[in-house]
C-alpha cells in the first residue's frame, strides 16, 4: 500500500496547497513543504527498511510491489513496484521536492497556490514514472509530469517563457508519441504472438519477435528516453527550459525530469530489447560521449548563468547514457550514482543561480564579478559545487563519472579515452564560472546580503550530501546493485550477443 | 604510534573544516593557532610515528590501516586506507614538518589581509590532500590526493581573487594539470580492466606476474601514469604552468614547490616503480624528459626578471633531476634530493618572501641590490639555501643529494653518459642562475625604487628560516659518497621501499673523478656568475646589445615560447569555437529547418499548381473557420436558442424517420 | 388507506395526454422565457419552469403505469434544481458583482 500512497501523498498536497491558499494567502507553501517533507521521510524510512530487507536475496530485488486491475478488457492494470534503482530515484525526487519548495519560498509570489500544486504534481508524475510497471501506466504517469511543467515554465518563468515553453513542449510530446506508438506496437505483437492482450512489464519481457522490428520498437523508446536524458542532437530543449524556467522549476527539469529519461533507458529499453540494444549499443555510447564533450564544450561558452549550468546537464547526463550502454556492473553502478550526484550538485547551481537572480535581476555572468567580496557564504558554495559539477575526488559525481568511464573502458577504450576529455573541459567551464561570478573585481557594485537561514539550510545540507556520496557512496551503490543485477541477469546474455 | 597514522591527514583536513566554516566568527589569532596546530599536531604525530617506526618496525617494514570501504562494485573495492613505508614515512615527515614552518612563517607573513582564515583554511586542505597522497594504499585514493593537491593549487594561486591575471594563472594550473590527471586516469582504468585491483602493493605484484618486461599493456600504463606525473611536476611539455603559478602569495609558493603538488609525480613514480622498471622505453622517457626539462628551466631561469620565476624555474629544473634519477633507476637518489630540495627550495622561497616584503612587493631582482646589510637574516639564509641548490661542495645538502644522482646517471644500468652530461651541464646553470640573483639582489649598489623597510622580521618569520637554513646543510649529511665515509643511512632506511641502483658502469677511479668534476661545476658556476653578474656586468651589456643573443634571451624569458605555442595551438581554436558555437549549431539546425520548410511553402504556395488545391483548402478552413466563430457569439440566450432549436429538429427526425 | 385509494382513483381519472399537454405547455413558456428574458434572474426562474415540467411529465407517467419510479425520478429532479439553483444563484452574485449587471447579453466576453 505504501506505493500508492506515496503518489497520492503528492497529489492531495497539491490540491490541498491549491486550496489552502484561497482561504489564508501565503499558507501554500507551508502545506508544500509540509507534503514534500512527509514525502522525504517516508521514502527514507522505506530506504532504512529496505536496507535490511536488502538482504534477502528472495526478493529477486523488488522492494514492494501492487497490483490491481485498470481497464482489464486491454488488459491495463494499476501495477507499480519499487527496486534499488527506483527506491534511490524516489528519494532524490523527495530531497529535491523539499529543495525546490524552500527555493520558491520568496521567488513565488502570484499565484502561489497554483504553483504549488503544478509543483506537487510534477513530482506525482515523475514519482509515478519511477514506479510504474504496466507499460500504459507509466505513459499515463509521463505525460501527466510534462503538462504541470509546461505550466511552470508558462507562467513563472523568465523572458523568453512562452518560448522555451512552448519548445519544451513540442519535443518531449512529439517525442512521447514515438513511445506511445512503439508501445502499442509491442503490446499488439504481444497480443499476436501469444494472444494475451497486457500492458504489463514482466509480461512483455521476453516478447518474442524478429530482429528488424525488435530495433523499430526500440528505437521508438529511444527516441522518447533521448529526448528527455538528453542524448545530443535532442538537447535543445533543454537550455531553454533551463534557462527560462523559475528556480524551483530548473531543480525539478535537472534534478527529476532529465533521471526519467536515463531510468527509461534503463528500465526498458535495455531489458525489454536487449539484442537490438545491444546492436544499437555503440551508436548511443558515442552518442552519449559526444554529448559529454559537447555540453562541456558548450558549457563554456555560455554567458547566462543558468544556461551554462544547463549545458552542463548535458554533459553528466552523457555519462549516465554511456554507462547505462556500457552494461556491466561498474558503468551501472556509476551511472546511478551519477543520476544522483547530478541531482544534488545542479540542483545546488540552479538554487545558487535563482538566489542571485532574485538579488540582482540578471543572469548575464558578464555583469557579475567579485561576488565573493559580498557574498562570502554563497560564493564559497558556488565554488564548492562548481568543483562538484567538474568531477574532483570526494564528491558524488566524481564517483559515477569514474565507475563509468572505467566500466567503459573495458567495452570499449578508445571512446573511454575520448570521453575522459570531458575532465579536462568540465575544469575550463568550471573554473570559468567561477572566475566570471564570484572572483574578480566587483566593478559593478553589487550591495548583496548574504545567504538567509532558508538558504543556508536548503545549500548546505545538499554540500553535505555531495560530499557524503563522494566519500561514502556505498549505501546508494549497494541498494542500486540488487536492482541492477535483477535486469542485468535477464539481458546480459542477450545484449551482448547482439553487440557481437 | 603507529595506530594514530589516520590523523595525519585528518588533524590537517579538520583545520580546514573549522576554519572554512567558522573562519568569519574567528579572530587573527585563533585563526592563526587552529591553522597552524593543527599542522603542527599532524607534523608532531609523524615524528613519533617515524621514531616508532624505526625503534620497533612493523613486520615487513609495513603498516597498514583502513577507516572503510570507499566505493565497492564488482570486485573493486578501493578503501580509505593508509599505507606507511620507508617511502611514505620519509615523504609524510618531509610534507609535514616543513608544511608546519611555512604555517608558521605564514601566520605572520600574512597578517593583515582580510583573506586570513580563507587562506589557512585553504593551506591546510592543501596539506592535508598531500597527505593523502602520500600515504594512500590504493592509486584510486591517492587520485583522490591528487585531484585534492591540484585544486589547493588552484585556489591558492587565485588567492587574491580581485586581479584576474592571479585567476587565469590559477586557472592555467588546474587546467594543465587536469591534462596529466586525465592521462593518469586513463591509466587507472587500464590497470584495474587487465589487474582487478587499484591496491598499490597487490598491484605491483600482479604486474610482476602478469606482464613481462617490455609488455605493451605495461609501457602503456606507464606512459599513462608517466603523463600524470609529468603535469603535477611540471616536467616537459607540460612545465608551463610553474612559473605563472607565482601570483599567489609567497608562502604558498613555498608550500607547493617544497613540500606539496610538485613532488606528487616524483612520488607517484617512485611508489609504482616496479611498473616503470617493467617498461624499459618508459623508463628512459623519464630520464630524458627530466634531463631535457632541467636544461630547458635553467636557461629560462637565466633570463628571469622576477625573482619568484626564478625560483619557479629552479623547481622545475630541480624536479628535472628527480626524474633524470627515477629514469635510470635511482629510486632513493630522487627521494634523498626531493628531500634536501624541499629544505632549500622553502628557505630561498620563504626568505625571498622577506626581501619581497621589506621591498613593499617589488619582484625585479634588478630593483634591489645591495641588501646584503639592510637584510642579514634574509642574505645569509637565502645564501644557505643557494649554495645548497648550487650543490656548493661537502658543507651543504644539495652537494650529496644531487652528486648521487650524477653518478648514478652515470653509473647505473639504465644511466649513460649522455645523461650525466645533461645534468652536469644543468649543474653549471643551476650556479649561474642562483648566485645571478644572490649578487644581484644583495651585493651591488641599492637600485630599489623605495628605501626597503629594514625592520627584522619577527620570530615566527625568523625561526622556520633558520631551521630550514640548518636542514639545508645538515640534512645532506646522511648519505655521503665513499670517499666521503661512505655514509648510506637514507638509502639503506629506503630500501626496505625502494631497491638500489643498480651499478653496472662501476670503474674504480670514476666516481671520484665525477665527484670532482661536479665541484668544479659547482665552484666554477659560482665564479663565474661573480665574473658576469658583479664584477664585469659590462661585458654582459655587451653581449646583449648583438641583437641575435637579445633574442635568444627574450626566447628563455618567455620560457622557449610554450606559453605562444600552446596558446596558438590549443587555446586560441577552443576559444574560438567555443564562441563561434555558443549558440548551439544544432539547435540553430533545427530553426533553419523549421524556417526553410515554412519558407518553401509559401514558394508553393505562389507558384505551384498544387497550390489551388493548398489554398483552396486553406481558403475552405478559413471560412469554416469565421463561421463557426461567428456562431460563438458569447450570448447566453443564443445558445439556449440553438439547443432548443436542436432538440426540435432532434425530435422531428425522431419522428418523422 | 380508503382516502390514498381515492386519491389514486381521482388522479387515475384524469386522462393522461391532459398532464402531459400541461407538461409540454410548461417547458414551452419555460423555453420561451429563456429565450426572451434578458434578466438572468427570469432565466432561472425559467429554467425551473422548465425541470418542473419535466417532473410533472415524470410523475404523470408513474400515475399511469402506478409505479412509484415517477415521483422518485420528481425528487430527484427536485435535488437536481436546487443544486442547479445555488449553483446559478452564486454565479449570478458574481456576475452582478463584477458587471453591476443582470443582462445575459452583456456578459459575451467568450465570444469566439
Amino acid at each position: 500500500m505504501i506505493l500508492p500512497t506515496l503518489i497520492f501523498i503528492l497529489v492531495a498536497g497539491g490540491v490541498l496547497s491549491w486550496v489552502v491558499e484561497r482561504w489564508h494567502p501565503g499558507s501554500a507553501k507551508w502545506v508544500a513543504l509540509a507534503t514534500a517533507g512527509i514525502e522525504l521521510v517516508l521514502t527514507i524510512w522505506l530506504w532504512l527498511q529496505s536496507a535490511s530487507a536488502m538482504a534477502l536475496p528472495a526478493h529477486g530485488g523488488w522492494l514492494a510491489e501492487i497490483r490491481a486491475e485498470w481497464i482489464p478488457r486491454f488488459g491495463v492494470s494499476f501495477h507499480l513496484a519499487m527496486d534499488g534503482i527506483s527506491l534511490i530515484l524516489v528519494v532524490l525526487t523527495a530531497f529535491l521536492g523539499v529543495v525546490s519548495v524552500a527555493c520558491s519560498w520568496t521567488e513565488i509570489q502570484e499565484r502561489a497556490g497554483f504553483f504549488y500544486f503544478n509543483l506537487l504534481w510534477t513530482l506525482a508524475g515523475a514519482v509515478g514514472v519511477f514506479l510504474a510497471l504496466d507499460l500504459f501506466l507509466f505513459f499515463f504517469f509521463w505525460e501527466l509530469m510534462l503538462v504541470p511543467m509546461y505550466f511552470m515554465i508558462a507562467i513563472w518563468g523568465h523572458e523568453k517563457r512562452q518560448y522555451a515553453s512552448i519548445k519544451f513542449f513540442i519535443f518531449t510530446e512529439g517525442s512521447g508519441l514515438f513511445m506511445l506508438v512503439a508501445i502499442l506496437a509491442l503490446v499488439f505483437i504481444h497480443y499476436g504472438s501469444t494472444g494475451v492482450l497486457t500492458f504489463d512489464y514482466f509480461e512483455l519481457l521476453n516478447t518474442a519477435m524478429s530482429p528488424s522490428t525488435e530495433l523499430w520498437i526500440m528505437l521508438g523508446f529511444f527516441i522518447a528516453f533521448a529526448v528527455k536524458t538528453p542524448i545530443v542532437p535532442f538537447h535543445t530543449w533543454l537550455p531553454d527550459a533551463h534557462t527560462e524556467a523559475p528556480t524551483a522549476g530548473s531543480v525539478i527539469l535537472a534534478g527529476v525530469l532529465l533521471k526519467t529519461g536515463a531510468y527509461g533507458l534503463l528500465r526498458f529499453v535495455v531489458p525489454l530489447f536487449p539484442q537490438a540494444a545491444g546492436y544499437f549499443a555503440p551508436v548511443a555510447m558515442a552518442l552519449g560521449a559526444i554529448g559529454i564533450l559537447y555540453g562541456a564544450f558548450l558549457a563554456f561558452a555560455q554567458t547566462d548563468f543558468k544556461r551554462l549550468v544547463a549545458y552542463t546537464s548535458v554533459s553528466h547526463l552523457g555519462f549516465a547514457v554511456v554507462g547505462i550502454f556500457a552494461w556491466n556492473p561498474w558503468s551501472l553502478g556509476g551511472a546511478v550514482m551519477q543520476m544522483i550526484a547530478h541531482g544534488i550538485s545542479t540542483g545546488a547551481l540552479f538554487v545558487i543561480a535563482g538566489i542571485l537572480q532574485e538579488r540582482t535581476h540578471t543572469r548575464d555572468m558578464r555583469r557579475f564579478g567579485g561576488v565573493w567580496g559580498v557574498m562570502p557564504r554563497l560564493a564559497a558554495m558556488g565554488l564548492f559545487f562548481a568543483i562538484a559539477a567538474l568531477g574532483l575526488p570526494g564528491m558524488g559525481n566524481f564517483v559515477g563519472e569514474f565507475l563509468v568511464l572505467m566500466g567503459l573502458s573495458r567495452v570499449n577504450s578508445v571512446l573511454a579515452s575520448v570521453a575522459a576529455v570531458a575532465f579536462v573541459t568540465s575544469v575550463v567551464y568550471g573554473l570559468a564560472l567561477v572566475q566570471k561570478i564570484f572572483h574578480g573585481e566587483n566593478t559593478h557594485g553589487w550591495q548583496l546580503h548574504d545567504l538567509s537561514g532558508r538558504e543556508m539550510a536548503t545549500l548546505y545540507s545538499m554540500a553535505a550530501i555531495t560530499l557524503w556520496l563522494g566519500l561514502y557512496p556505498q549505501p546508494v551503490l549497494d541498494t542500486a546493485a540488487l536492482a541492477i543485477d535483477g535486469p542485468r541477469n535477464i539481458a546480459t546474455g542477450q545484449y551482448h550477443s547482439g553487440a557481437e | 604510534m603507529l595506530p594514530l597514522l589516520w590523523l595525519i591527514p585528518t588533524l590537517p583536513l579538520a583545520g580546514f573544516l573549522v576554519l572554512a566554516l567558522s573562519g568569519k566568527y574567528l579572530g587573527h589569532r585563533s585563526i592563526a593557532v587552529i591553522g597552524t596546530s593543527s599542522v603542527a599536531l599532524s607534523a608532531l604525530i609523524a615524528i613519533l610515528i617515524g621514531i616508532d617506526f624505526i625503534a620497533v618496525p612493523p613486520p615487513g617494514f609495513v603498516f597498514r590501516q583502513e577507516a572503510w570501504i570507499w566505493i565497492a562494485v564488482a570486485g573493486f573495492s578501493p578503501g580509505i586506507g593508509f599505507y606507511l613505508d620507508a617511502l611514505s614515512l620519509v615523504m609524510v615527515l618531509v610534507v609535514t614538518i616543513i608544511s608546519f614552518l611555512i604555517h608558521l612563517y605564514s601566520t605572520e607573513f600574512m597578517t593583515g589581509d582580510d583573506g586570513y582564515a580563507r587562506f589557512f583554511a585553504y593551506m591546510n586542505l592543501f596539506v592535508g590532500s598531500m597527505c593523502i597522497l602520500v600515504l594512500a594504499d590504493n592509486l584510486l585514493f591517492l587520485y583522490l590526493g591528487w585531484e585534492g593537491v591540484g585544486l589547493c593549487s588552484y585556489l591558492l594561486i587565485g588567492f587574491w581573487y580581485r586581479d584576474s591575471g592571479n585567476g587565469r594563472a590559477a586557472r592555467k594550473a588546474f587546467i594543465v594539470t587536469r591534462i596529466g590527471d586525465t592521462a593518469m586516469a586513463l591509466g587507472l582504468f587500464l590497470l584495474f580492466t587487465h589487474l582487478g585491483t587499484l591496491d598499490i602493493q597487490s598491484l605491483m605484484q600482479r604486474v610482476t606476474q602478469q606482464w613481462p618486461e617490455g609488455s605493451e599493456l605495461a609501457i602503456l600504463a606507464a606512459a599513462l601514469l608517466l603523463g600524470g606525473a609529468v603535469g603535477k611536476s611540471a616536467q616537459f611539455p607540460l612545465q608551463v604552468w610553474l612559473p605563472d603559478a607565482m601570483a599567489g602569495p609567497t608562502p604558498v609558493s613555498a608550500l607547493m614547490h617544497a613540500a606539496t603538488m610538485v613532488t606528487a609525480g616524483v612520488y607517484l613514480i617512485a611508489r609504482t616503480h616496479v611498473l616503470f622498471s617493467l617498461a624499459p622505453p618508459v623508463q628512459l622517457a623519464v630520464a630524458v624528459i627530466g634531463a631535457l626539462t632541467l636544461l630547458l628551466a635553467g636557461f629560462s631561469a637565466l633570463a628571469q626578471k622576477d625573482i619568484k620565476r626564478v625560483l619557479a624555474y629552479s623547481t622545475i629544473s630541480q624536479i628535472g633531476y628527480m626524474f633524470l634519477a627515477l629514469g635510470v633507476g635511482a629510486w632513493s637518489a630522487a627521494i634523498f634530493h626531493l628531500m634536501t630540495h624541499a629544505f632549500f627550495k622553502a628557505l630561498l622561497f620563504l626568505s625571498a618572501g622577506v626581501v619581497i616584503m621589506s621591498l613593499h612587493e617589488e619582484h625585479d631582482i634588478f630593483r634591489m641590490g645591495g641588501l646584503r646589510k639592510k637584510l642579514p637574516v634574509a642574505f645569509w639564509t637565502f645564501l644557505i639555501g643557494s649554495a645548497s641548490l648550487a650543490a656548493l661542495p661537502l658543507v651543504t645538502a644539495g652537494f650529496y643529494s644531487k652528486d648521487l644522482i650524477l653518478w648514478q646517471a652515470w653509473s647505473s644500468a639504465g644511466g649513460n653518459p649522455w645523461l650525466w652530461a645533461a645534468g652536469w651541464g644543468g649543474a653549471i646553470l643551476t650556479g649561474l642562475y642562483i648566485f645571478r640573483v644572490v649578487f644581484l639582489v644583495f651585493f651591488g649598489e641599492a637600485r630599489a625604487a623605495t628605501p626597503p623597510d629594514t625592520r627584522r622580521p619577527g620570530l615566527r618569520i625568523t625561526i622556520p628560516l633558520i631551521v630550514l637554513a640548518a636542514f639545508s646543510i645538515v640534512g645532506g649529511w646522511i648519505e655521503t659518497p665513499p670517499f666521503l665515509g661512505n655514509l648510506t643511512l637514507f638509502s639503506s632506511f629506503v630500501q626496505h621501499a625502494l631497491p638500489p641502483a643498480q651499478v653496472v658502469h662501476d670503474g674504480k677511479n670514476d666516481e671520484t673523478i665525477l665527484e670532482l668534476l661536479a665541484m668544479a661545476a659547482s665552484l666554477g658556476s659560482i665564479a663565474l656568475a661573480y665574473l658576469l653578474f658583479l664584477r664585469y656586468p659590462a661585458f654582459l651589456h655587451g653581449l646583449m646589445l648583438i641583437p641575435a643573443l637579445a633574442r635568444i634571451r627574450k626566447f628563455w624569458h618567455f620560457g622557449w615560447g610554450f606559453d605562444r605555442f600552446y596558446e596558438f595551438l590549443f587555446v586560441r581554436p577552443y576559444l574560438w569555437l567555443a564562441y563561434a558555437d555558443r549558440n548551439d549549431v544544432i539547435d540553430n539546425i533545427y530553426k533553419m529547418a523549421i524556417s526553410f520548410t515554412l519558407r518553401w511553402l509559401q514558394k508553393v504556395d505562389r507558384h505551384d499548381v498544387i497550390d489551388y488545391i493548398y489554398s483552396g483548402l486553406a481558403e475552405l478552413c478559413l471560412f469554416l473557420y469565421r463561421a463557426l466563430s461567428a456562431t460563438q457569439s458569447g450570448q447566453v440566450r443564443r445558445y439556449a436558442a440553438a439547443i432548443a432549436a436542436g432538440s426540435i429538429g432532434i425530435i422531428f427526425i425522431g419522428i418523422f424517420a | 388507506m380508503g382516502a390514498t385509494m381515492r386519491t389514486a382513483e381521482a388522479i387515475a381519472a384524469i386522462p393522461m395526454h391532459h398532464g402531459l399537454m400541461l407538461a409540454a405547455i410548461l417547458f414551452a413558456l419555460g423555453v420561451i422565457g429563456v429565450l426572451v428574458r434578458r434578466n438572468l434572474i427570469f432565466i432561472l426562474m425559467s429554467i425551473e419552469i422548465m425541470l418542473n415540467a419535466a417532473g410533472l411529465a415524470f410523475v404523470v407517467a408513474g400515475a399511469r403505469w402506478e409505479q412509484a419510479d415517477g415521483q422518485a425520478m420528481f425528487i430527484f429532479i427536485l435535488a437536481v434544481a436546487a443544486a442547479e439553483v445555488s449553483v446559478g444563484l452564486a454565479l449570478l452574485l458574481l456576475l452582478h458583482r463584477r458587471f453591476q449587471t443582470l443582462d445575459a447579453d452583456a456578459v459575451s466576453k467568450m465570444r469566439g
